[in-house]
């Protein structure tokens, strides 16, 4: 069995009587793709935004790499290794696609204490932010003000400025948010080309996405983990076929199609 | 010393009373609107001429205030529908700088209207002289008289906010404006109308503060800036904060006016004391507000979650 | 992504140092030469404020206190008779960083609307500390015998005066140039842009901002010392709060986030309080330039509601027609 990279313990977090996240205990192993699915409001940005640090859960604890960084500030965790993207596209608007990214790897090249010679002209910056901005395939807009790309470019920017941190972890908040097909497609190609040398944690909607890429599934429904396993016994978990489908008794293909 | 003590603490309620009158509009204002409203100092001061005419005009402290107050509230509402529901949707920075246009232009059209000269009103007849508010302790019956106004409009909004259906949408406007909105309620006449509220009872402020100072362009400032500290301390869009703060803040400037230069003179040389106490004593709000802020950054009592 | 044009500081620069000869050539009175000094100095407090509000997002509206605190400096000092320069701007430096650092560590663990009035609070609270300082004049203020430079730089020749104050506007003007395309100022106007998402690329924003902070202070300091110099007096006055608003107003009239923008924001509102009660006596009636504030507030909202580039904008769009 592969290293434990991050794991909860009795996670929980909840907003005046709304519990969001209930004792919630998971673990990723390194290098795996772990998907969390469930419904609307069963509490996977909630769940991200603890393990990111901008949001301190009630109880329970974050341990990443065997370190308990619950109480960490989210700027350490950063620098530990754990990226995260956002779900509603976050990326510096005024700054040109090729800026958001070097300051991306800016953000985990030291201290930014520099006040003198140019940011623009720095090769240790600019070079590997090029790399990562081809890797994603947006090497034709790099200098393209961040607000003047596609919703789809800006969802890959997005994507890019988490990776160049060169995180040990990525945690991706719905990356094909409003993508359309050919975007998703290309997204999923991304994605699959990072398996094996980065450990994601993926929340998403598409189902063919998730399935196509996951290579365990956690359920989330309000807030706890009804579920945690392979996509082809989560598809054939009665549980989760309730939980999604009602009592309703469809087709694997339908659940999938969702 | 007792004696002292016991009417100091008085002029301290009295000064944070009247803070109140200022700062509870201001911190609604804030709290419903997220508008920061630098020109709330200025109704002060039209409230405290207008009511110095009508008094005059009247030859009746009572029927000029009376006046006085829905005269505010039409400034207020002019000054909302014209200027400020522009800024709404402005960012910070605009409703600062515009707010702050406004500063300017208010003090000029009261020079152009009553001149540059500080008016003096002298105390009302009948409310000039002093009761005995414990035995051998007398003190001024105006100063009761705005200690005893204020406390009735403090307990007047509290049964505005806590009990009327026009309290329930301000509540739910401060602690979330979309949640006020998709209850259907017609936003811009709440906002008109909270702001007016406000504009009264800042004006009524100037009014009380007429007969004790002179009324002069400009007057509203420094009060504005206490207002501030105020809503600081207490936390925006809260009344009970604002009403907490603002007898905090009254009792700790008066009393520390007064007896910290004492306090240092007992304990250090004459000299020393004589330099230091002023300058500590009127940076003792300050600090209480800089310590209560290292607690907790939001204010006593955050109104608004998240 | 920065607006700036760099044409626009050079030929404004270029402007500024011609004007004291031009003044000369067409035998103007010295007066000029002392009003736009003035301008430079303040100017220069200016650009300090758009360093943290322009570039780093910070409604700083207590900046005119590190005026007042580098004022006051050289004003102490010149009181107990240390009127060496040497030893009153590096103090100034000093002091300034100080208290900056202190109300920046306060006012920046808030934001939005607790930071604008935290800021005025904590200027007001300086601002009345000096009006306490009793022995420094109290509400009076206090004459100052102007700065030396060991007989290097002669503050009383007006001229001299002119070009030290030059050659510091000049000199922080590359240093704001420099921060603002340095790595820290990178990570700086990400903040204004967007904190959250800096915080969570890894960077803990409140040490940059309280840094820029700090810097801004440093450098509004100096501007108090020179006023100080160009006064020959010092008073609370200077640390009014309607002063901090007026600095706002400099830097938004010039274009914030620009280089050069608070300088021609700080020419055009110097030289409309000169000037628009003048033109409204002329134009109006005799007697109306004295509610000259009257017209000034109506036009800052109009500024504010219409036009939020600023003079810098405008001849930035101006180039692009021509050329």
């Amino acid at each position: 069995m592969a290293e434990i990279l991050l794991k909860t313990e009795k996670l929980t977090k909840s907003f005046g009587g709304l519990v969001a996240i209930s004792e919630l205990s998971m673990e990723v192993e390194e290098g795996e793709i772990h998907a969390v699915i469930g419904p609307n409001g069963a509490g996977k940005t909630t769940l991200i935004a603890q393990l990111s640090g901008s949001l301190r859960p009630d109880s329970g604890s974050i341990f990443f790499q065997n370190q308990d960084i619950t109480q960490l500030p989210e700027y350490r965790r950063s620098s530990l290794g754990l990226a995260r993207s956002f779900q509603i596209t976050s990326v510096l608007q005024n700054f040109s696609a090729l800026d958001n990214v070097a300051l991306a790897v800016q953000a985990q090249a030291g201290h930014s204490f520099r006040f003198w010679s140019k940011a623009r002209k720095a090769t240790d910056l600019r070079e590997p932010a090029l790399n990562v901005l081809e890797k994603i395939g947006l090497s034709e807009r790099v200098d393209v003000p961040a607000s003047s790309l596609s919703h789809g470019e800006q969802r890959q920017l997005e994507l890019a400025m988490a990776l160049a941190t060169r995180p040990k972890m990525l945690l991706l908040d719905e990356p094909m948010a409003g993508m359309g097909v050919e975007e998703s497609q290309r997204m999923v190609e991304v994605l699959a080309e990072l398996k094996g040398t980065h450990t994601l944690v993926l929340i998403e909607h598409d189902m063919d996405a998730v399935f196509a890429l996951a290579d365990r599934i956690t359920v989330l429904v309000y807030g706890q983990s009804i579920a945690c396993d392979t996509p082809p016994n989560i598809r054939s978990n009665p549980e989760v076929r309730k939980a999604y489908l009602g009592e309703g008794e469809e087709s694997s293909e339908t659940f999938v199609d969702e | 010393m007792g004696l002292l003590l016991i009417e100091q603490a008085f002029n301290g309620l009295q000064f944070g009373v009247m803070l109140f009158l200022i700062a509870a509009g201001l911190t609604l204002v804030f709290g419903i609107m997220d508008l920061v409203n630098l020109s709330h100092g200025s109704l002060v001061m039209v409230g405290a001429y207008l009511a110095t005419t009508l008094i005059e005009w009247t030859g009746s402290f009572l029927l000029g205030i009376l006046f006085a107050l829905p005269a505010t509230f039409l400034v207020g509402v002019v000054v909302e529908v014209l200027v400020l529901r522009t800024l709404y949707e402005r960012d910070h920075l605009d409703q600062v700088l515009a707010t702050f246009g406004l500063i300017l232009f208010f003090n000029e059209v009261i020079r152009i209207v009553w001149g540059p000269a500080s008016l003096y009103s002298g105390l009302p007849e009948g409310l000039s002289g002093h009761v005995e508010i414990l035995p051998g302790v007398p003190y001024p019956t105006f100063r009761l008289m705005i200690i005893l106004a204020g406390l009735l409009v403090a307990v007047l909004i509290y049964v505005i906010v806590a009990k009327t259906r026009l309290g329930m949408l301000i509540r739910a406007g401060a602690s979330n404006r979309e949640m006020a909105g998709a209850l259907g309620v017609n936003i811009r006449m709440l906002f008109t109308l909270v702001f007016g509220l406000g504009a009264s009872f800042a004006g009524l402020a100037g009014m009380m503060l007429g007969p004790l100072t002179s009324v002069e362009p400009g007057m509203g400032e420094p009060l504005l800036i206490l207002a501030f500290v105020v809503i600081i301390i207490g936390g925006i869009g809260s009344i009970r904060g604002a009403f907490i703060a603002s007898i905090l803040v009254g009792l700790v400037d008066t009393l520390g006016r007064v007896f910290l230069p004492m306090l240092l003179r007992s304990m250090v040389a004459d000299s020393t004391a004589d330099g230091v106490g002023p300058a500590l004593a009127s940076m003792l709000i300050y600090i209480l507000m800089a310590g209560i802020l290292v607690i907790r950054p939001r204010g006593l009592f955050p109104a608004r979650t998240g | 992504m920065s607006a700036d044009k760099l044409w626009i500081t050079w030929a404004g620069m270029a402007l500024l140092a011609l004007i004291p000869i031009l003044i000369q050539v067409f035998e103007l009175p010295v007066f000029y030469t002392e009003m736009f000094c003035r301008i430079m100095i303040l100017a220069l407090a200016a650009m300090s404020l758009d360093l943290i509000l322009g570039f780093g997002g910070m409604v700083s509206f207590g900046h005119a206190v590190y005026l007042g605190i580098g004022s006051y400096t050289v004003g102490i000092f010149s009181f107990y008779e240390i009127d060496n320069g040497f030893i009153q701007f590096p103090a100034t430096l000093v002091i300034c960083g100080i208290f900056a650092l202190l109300i920046g560590m306060m006012s920046l663990r808030t934001s939005g609307v607790y930071f604008i009035m935290i800021t005025l609070a904590f200027a007001q609270m300086v601002f009345f500390l000096g009006i306490s300082l009793e022995e420094f004049g109290g509400d009076d203020g206090m004459p100052v015998y102007r700065s030396e430079f060991g007989g290097w730089i002669d503050l009383n020749d007006p001229l001299s005066f002119y070009y030290f104050v030059f050659a510091i506007l000049l000199l922080l003007l590359f240093l704001c140039h420099r921060i603002i395309h340095s790595r820290f100022g990178m990570v700086l106007q990400g903040c204004k842009s967007n904190e959250a998402r800096m915080q969570a690329l890894g960077f803990p924003t409140y040490r940059y901002k309280l840094a820029a902070f700090v810097i801004s202070g440093m450098i509004c300091g100096i501007a108090g010392a020179l006023f100080a110099n160009w006064n020959e007096f010092v008073s609370p006055a200077i640390m009014h709060w309607t002063r901090s608003g007026d600095l706002l107003i400099m830097v938004i009239l010039g274009g914030m986030g620009t280089l050069f923008g608070p300088v021609l924001g700080t020419v055009l509102f110097l030289l409309l309080e000169e000037y628009l009660p003048e033109w409204m006596d002329a134009l109006l009636f005799p007697g109306a330039g004295e509610h000259w504030m009257g017209v000034m507030g109506p036009l800052l909202i109009l500024l504010v509601l219409f036009a939020r580039g600023g003079i810098h904008s405008l001849l930035g769009r101006l180039r692009i027609r021509n050329g």
